[in-house]
């Protein structure tokens, strides 16, 4: 076959077409993903290859209270932070759906959490929780309501109600901008049919806006625990995981043992650990919210 | 030529507004939006504000703190001339300039072969695009560490334009997918009738009509790479290889002092561009997040 009429069929063009994506994929994601795995499952340390250990790694991190506590602590963030980023953005999304005025000046502000670097307004967020200056303490102490400032990244509860406090802060806009998106496709006859047969707002909410938004918030809220769960910038720079490992997550205790901590191996089999809970995760807000839908 | 822009969204969704008062609709309406516009604001007015504050009024316990009476500008002098910031400025531009070049070719060719070459198991590795895009970098940097490192790229720019396509790529080629399928066939058979080979439909046909979504996938490729964190922290090591967010967070906090004033002017810096660039292209920027989602 001559170059030009192999130009012309599709399988091969789609591979040459596929070959610089693919490439880059193979080589930098589904490589290191089976890497990561593998070192898992090894004593690396940097510098030093591994040898294969089985599974001393988990063993260790299971019998490992700061390892336990890390797996605790993401649980709970990501609950709390993903419920709270769905009922407000969904508020948000309710509201900015009506007549405003200034409407896409509001919505294109809104955004700006979610595009600005989450280091550097995380950056924000830990002056704004100084244990001398905080002018949130500052406010407080001026309303009368408080009498000394507060320690907010200084004791356990306070340091895992801070992060999650700007980590919804930062999830908020992405939710709400998805489901507003969302909403805009719901037709309004909708809507004036329910006003004619005397329905609430209450009920229009529950029965034609809630429904019809399903799939997009199944898919949105996968995403939003995604990418809670996996977090690390806000505590990188907030806590670096304290006060006492009240603040570690998954993803910055497996940076810590590997990288400044040089147990590549620990580090991998932290990181490997995520995987299953990801994958419950994806597949119970996925399914679970699918299935809703269908049932409706 | 004719630049297709996103079509503004339209205000009819489930607006019933003239139904109700206008006590109840400040209360229930606009009381509400007006405090999530300040929390979701205020800590960039509060960022602005300490940048702009010199050192003795950051430090005094009485005044106004929401305001300063004597802006000054020493805490920008101090970040552009005592510290490696306008270097940490460039590595960023570069690399997040280059991942973005690098990202969108391939995600073109590859979302032009899924889309319309249809060649054989195109459905298959389609799935398997959007599965990459689940894949979080944070399970992803260790094996990557010792990856670069073996390939001898540890504390360059390059292990960063070349780690950062796995997030980039992904996500460009689903939403490059859905605007070529927006696209109708029947131009590109028109095409291929006149004899046009596949890759002048591509160059002549197909891209003009998906400048758009290449803009939004451009945008969001962007600011992705700007923002990113874990790689350009576990890559590089030498202070005038970092990039900004990095830079501001490792080399600007020393000791128990903090320099307030030149960390805040260092996080404005650096979220300006990312948030002047995304003024001018709300819609493509919006479209594309939101486009992302909805498929």
């Amino acid at each position: 076959m001559s170059l030009s009429r192999l130009l012309e069929n599709r399988n091969f063009l789609g591979f040459l077409f596929m070959l610089p994506a693919a490439a880059l994929l193979l080589v930098f994601l589904t490589y290191p993903l089976g890497l990561g795995t593998w070192l898992g499952f090894t004593d690396a340390k940097i510098g030093r290859a591994g040898v294969w250990v089985g599974l001393e790694n988990y063993i260790y991190l299971f019998g490992d209270q700061v390892a336990r506590l890390s797996l605790f602590n993401t649980v709970f963030y990501t609950a709390v932070a993903t419920t709270v980023k769905f009922a407000l953005g969904l508020w948000l999304a309710l509201l900015l759906n009506k007549n405003l005025p200034f409407k896409s000046f509001i919505r294109a502000v809104i955004l700006l959490p979610y595009i600005v670097p989450t280091a550097l307004s995380a950056l924000a967020f830990w002056w704004i929780y100084d244990t001398q200056f905080s002018i949130v303490s500052w406010g407080l102490v001026r309303l009368g309501l408080i009498d000394h400032y507060i320690d907010f990244l200084g004791d356990p509860w306070l340091a895992r109600a801070s992060v999650i406090v700007a980590n919804i802060w930062r999830g908020i806009p992405f939710v709400a901008i998805c489901l507003l998106a969302g909403l805009q496709t719901i037709s309004p006859s909708y809507y004036e049919a329910a006003v004619l047969d005397g329905a609430t707002p209450w009920q229009m909410f529950r029965y034609i806006t809630l429904p019809l938004l399903t799939p997009i918030i199944a898919v949105v809220m996968t995403f939003s625990i995604l990418f809670t769960f996996t977090d690390f910038q806000l505590i990188y720079v907030l806590t670096r995981g304290g006060p006492l490992n009240a603040t570690h997550l998954m993803a910055t205790l497996s940076f810590q043992r590997a990288i400044p901590g040089g147990a590549l191996g620990e580090g991998a089999a932290l990181a490997t650990a995520m995987v299953p809970f990801l994958l419950a995760a994806i597949l119970f807000s996925y399914f679970g919210l699918q299935r809703r839908a269908w049932q409706q | 030529m004719a630049l297709h822009k996103p079509e503004p969204s339209n205000d009819a969704g489930g607006d019933m507004n003239y139904l109700v008062s206008m006590p109840r609709k400040v209360a229930t309406i606009y009381l509400p939006t007006t405090v999530f516009l300040i929390v979701l604001l205020f800590p960039f007015y509060w960022m602005t504000i300490t940048a702009f504050k010199p050192n003795e009024e950051l430090l005094s316990q009485d005044g106004n703190p929401f305001w300063v009476q004597s802006p000054t500008l020493a805490h920008i002098k101090k970040l552009l001339f005592d510290t490696s910031y306008p270097e940490w400025l460039w590595n960023t531009v570069l690399v997040s300039v280059s991942a973005t070049f690098l990202s969108l070719v391939c995600s073109v060719l590859a979302a032009y072969a899924i889309e319309r070459l249809r060649f054989r198991s195109s459905r298959f590795i389609g799935m398997g695009i959007f599965l990459a895009y689940l894949v979080p970098p944070s399970i992803l940097f260790i094996p990557l560490a010792t990856m670069i490192y073996k390939l001898e790229l540890f504390d360059t720019r390059l292990a960063l334009i070349l780690t950062y396509p796995t997030f980039l790529i992904p996500f460009c080629t689903w939403l490059l997918m859905g605007y070529f399928k927006s696209i109708p066939f029947e131009l590109e058979e028109c095409a291929l009738i006149d004899g046009a080979s596949r890759l002048q439909i591509l160059t002549k046909i197909i891209l003009p009509l998906a400048v758009p979504g290449m803009i939004s996938a451009g945008i969001f490729a962007f600011t992705l790479s700007w923002n990113e964190f874990i790689y350009a922290l576990t890559f590089i090591s030498s202070s005038e290889m970092k990039t900004v967010p990095v830079g501001v967070i490792t080399e600007l906090i020393e000791g128990d002092v903090y320099h307030w004033g030149a960390l805040m002017a260092g996080a404005l810096l650096g979220s300006l561009p990312v948030a002047i660039l995304y003024s001018f292209f709300v819609e493509y920027y919006v479209s594309g997040m939101t486009g992302a989602v909805k498929e």
